[in-house]
């Protein structure tokens, strides 16, 4: 037991309270982004699982896409509960995750990328032409209730904070948890050399399955919280093939190093867009895609680099300071 | 189905791939030579596209000739193939030939994220509109319907296009230079050839091939921001199909992909994008490689 409630497990839990106190002093917008950095950190953290097993997805705005249409669907048939709504958001990302992953778990490097891509990019298609579904223009979502309870306005967006963090905890601590398990540490051990994870024993396509699964589930997780947050569903802001490119340039930019930092490279994601938009519209793309540059070339493994680099730097000059005193 | 139908979406349709082959040529050039799988194809397209319309508009209201607009459209071409493809090349692709595949197409997003703004600081949100090239051309009437002369002469530059890079591999030493490159980068070091010097013009023919796409597409379209994007995830759709790195594959898929966009457009116009996709998916899942992917032989 002790094993699982590990540091990061208490990071996140020390995350969870320090969010839920900001709940207090926060300003609408603030709460805004970080709803967003939640939703977006969540498919991020599938992507890192992914990204461990040595694939990349540029198409997991599928998933996140099925998941906040499936929130808008429900509406309209009626339901309106955030728990319900996430579950059958989850759900169905799930299952699409589960049936594809068959097809999936025997494609790697940039075919696997690919397929992906253009799998996100049929929802797409069809999402965008058919007028059922809203066409471009997308589905309103409506304020939901949470378990039969139904906020005033003022209390609406604070509530919905709350329950978006518990949900984005949950997912962050059983993900952080399942790579420690004896099946996740198999994500670095298939990356490393699939024959040899053969050899002993498994089988590196099921590893790869499951994985899949897991991160359809967290990205539709991602898509119910945005489709709530943002109050609307449409297929170019959520199903689009740059919004794919845009998990994997936050989990690129948190590194692959640890769950948490997913949120954190999430939030620097959505403040990095919020402000260069805010401050300089005319270059906020060029922003962006600079910052990534930046980071491609110079920080590699992304933010949470950063921390160990310190830390070796500390431990050297530490050392260097036992040496010397020890000449003395 | 009655045969003007028919017609009407094999004309309509063989534009669309001209059109298609010409933006994914490029792509599969530099992919098959660099393996480099390049986002910023999409900002060549739109840079060629903003330039030709930029320049064509200033030839006009000079009071010039209206079909100097054709050779602007290949100078546009040119200097945006040297221009962008030695600095994207150089400055950056360059420092990242060591790295993951998935990296490196991630750098080269964030470049596309980086021009896709330098267009907009250079040419402003307003679409462009060059159409006298077109106006030039006329028109002609097939089964009943009218079709833009000009649309029909990107057919023949196809064409001329898919010969001239078929001679090019083929007959002349850089061609065989490539080849060689292309089968093994180290041995064809060894061997004295200037693997640097191949990458970079390969490069820059495969900047020149998008923006080419994007300038000689320009009459047609109204020029405005995001064609960049719309474009790449096509070209990559094509790309696919016929095979990363073959340029008959290439042709071929958006031939594919053209006839079968143009059908669903004049039948189903609901399943217009989902067509392509599919396809797409499809040929992954039979075939991941392409329809004619080059045989790779395996190294030890």
């Amino acid at each position: 037991m002790n094993q699982l409630l590990d540091k990061t497990f208490w990071g996140l839990t020390i995350g969870l309270v320090a969010l839920f106190a900001l709940n207090f002093v926060l300003e609408e917008w603030m709460r805004s982004i970080g709803l967003q950095s939640l939703s977006r950190g969540c498919v991020a953290i599938g992507l890192l699982i992914l990204w461990r097993t040595g694939l990349v997805s540029f198409g997991h705005a599928l998933f996140f896409g099925f998941g906040a249409y499936t929130v808008a669907m429900l509406q309209i048939a009626g339901v309106n509960d955030i728990f319900v709504l996430l579950i059958g958001g989850t759900a169905t990302a799930g299952l699409l995750a589960f049936f594809l992953g068959f097809l999936l778990r025997q494609y790697r490097a940039i075919f696997f990328a690919l397929l992906n891509m253009a799998f996100s990019m049929i929802l797409y298609g069809v999402l965008a032409k058919v007028e059922a579904l809203g066409s471009t223009d997308g589905i309103g979502v409506s304020h939901v209730s949470f378990l039969g309870y139904v906020p005033a306005d003022e209390d609406y967006r604070p509530t919905l904070y709350v329950f978006a963090i518990c949900f984005a905890y949950i997912a962050a601590v059983l993900s952080h948890w399942y790579l420690k398990s004896t099946l996740g540490m198999m994500t670095m051990a298939v990356r490393e050399n699939e024959i040899r994870v053969e050899y002993l024993g498994y089988s590196a396509e099921r590893a790869i399955h499951a994985k899949y699964v897991i991160s359809g589930v967290l990205a539709g997780v991602g898509g119910v919280i945005m489709a709530v947050t943002v109050g609307h569903v449409d297929p170019d802001s959520m199903v689009y093939w740059p919004v794919s490119g845009d998990f994997v340039f936050i989990t690129i930019l948190s590194g692959t190093g640890n769950v948490g930092a997913t949120f954190i490279g999430a939030l620097v994601y959505e403040l990095l867009r919020t402000y260069a938009f805010e401050f300089a519209p005319e270059i906020w793309q060029l922003i962006l895609g600079g910052s990534l540059l930046l980071i491609i070339m110079f920080l590699p493994d992304g933010l949470w680099s950063i921390r160990s680099e310190w830390r070796n730097r500390r431990r050297m000059a530490a050392a260097a300071r036992g040496e010397t005193q020890a000449a003395e | 189905m009655d045969f003007e139908l028919l017609l009407v979406i094999l004309v309509d349709g063989l534009v669309y791939s001209s059109y298609l082959f010409l933006v994914a040529v490029g792509l599969t050039v530099i992919f098959g030579v660099q393996k480099v799988l390049n986002v910023t194809h999409g900002s060549f397209y739109a840079f060629g596209a903003y330039f030709a319309a930029y320049l064509i508009g200033l030839w006009s209201r000079g009071g010039l000739p209206d079909w100097g607009g054709f050779l602007l459209i290949l100078g546009s071409a040119i200097v945006l193939g040297i221009v962008l493809g030695v600095i994207i090349e150089r400055g950056l692709l360059k420092y990242l030939y060591d790295r993951d595949e998935h990296i490196v197409v991630l750098a080269t997003f964030a470049a596309f994220l980086v021009l896709e703004d330098v267009i907009l600081l250079i040419w402003g949100t307003n679409p462009y509109l060059a159409f006298q090239p077109l106006a030039l051309l006329g028109n002609s009437e097939i089964a009943g319907l009218v079709f833009d002369n000009y649309a029909l002469t990107m057919i023949a530059l196809t064409f001329i296009v898919a010969f001239i890079l078929w001679y090019g591999l083929n007959r002349t030493q850089f061609g065989k230079v490539l080849l060689a490159v292309i089968f093994d980068r180290e041995i064809s070091m060894a061997m004295g050839i200037n693997v640097t010097k191949v990458f970079l013009i390969t490069f820059m023919i495969g900047t020149f091939l998008g923006a080419l796409g994007g300038a000689y597409h320009a009459p047609i379209i109204s020029v405005q921001p995001g064609i960049g994007v719309e474009v790449i995830v096509l070209a990559f759709a094509v790309v696919v199909i016929g095979g990363m790195g073959s340029i008959p594959g290439a042709l071929i898929g958006s031939i594919i992909v053209g006839i079968s966009r143009a059908a669903a457009v004049h039948m189903y116009p609901e399943l217009e994008l989902f067509v392509i996709y599919a396809i797409m998916a499809f040929v992954l899942v039979i075939r991941p490689e392409g329809l004619f992917a080059p045989i790779k032989a395996r190294k030890i």
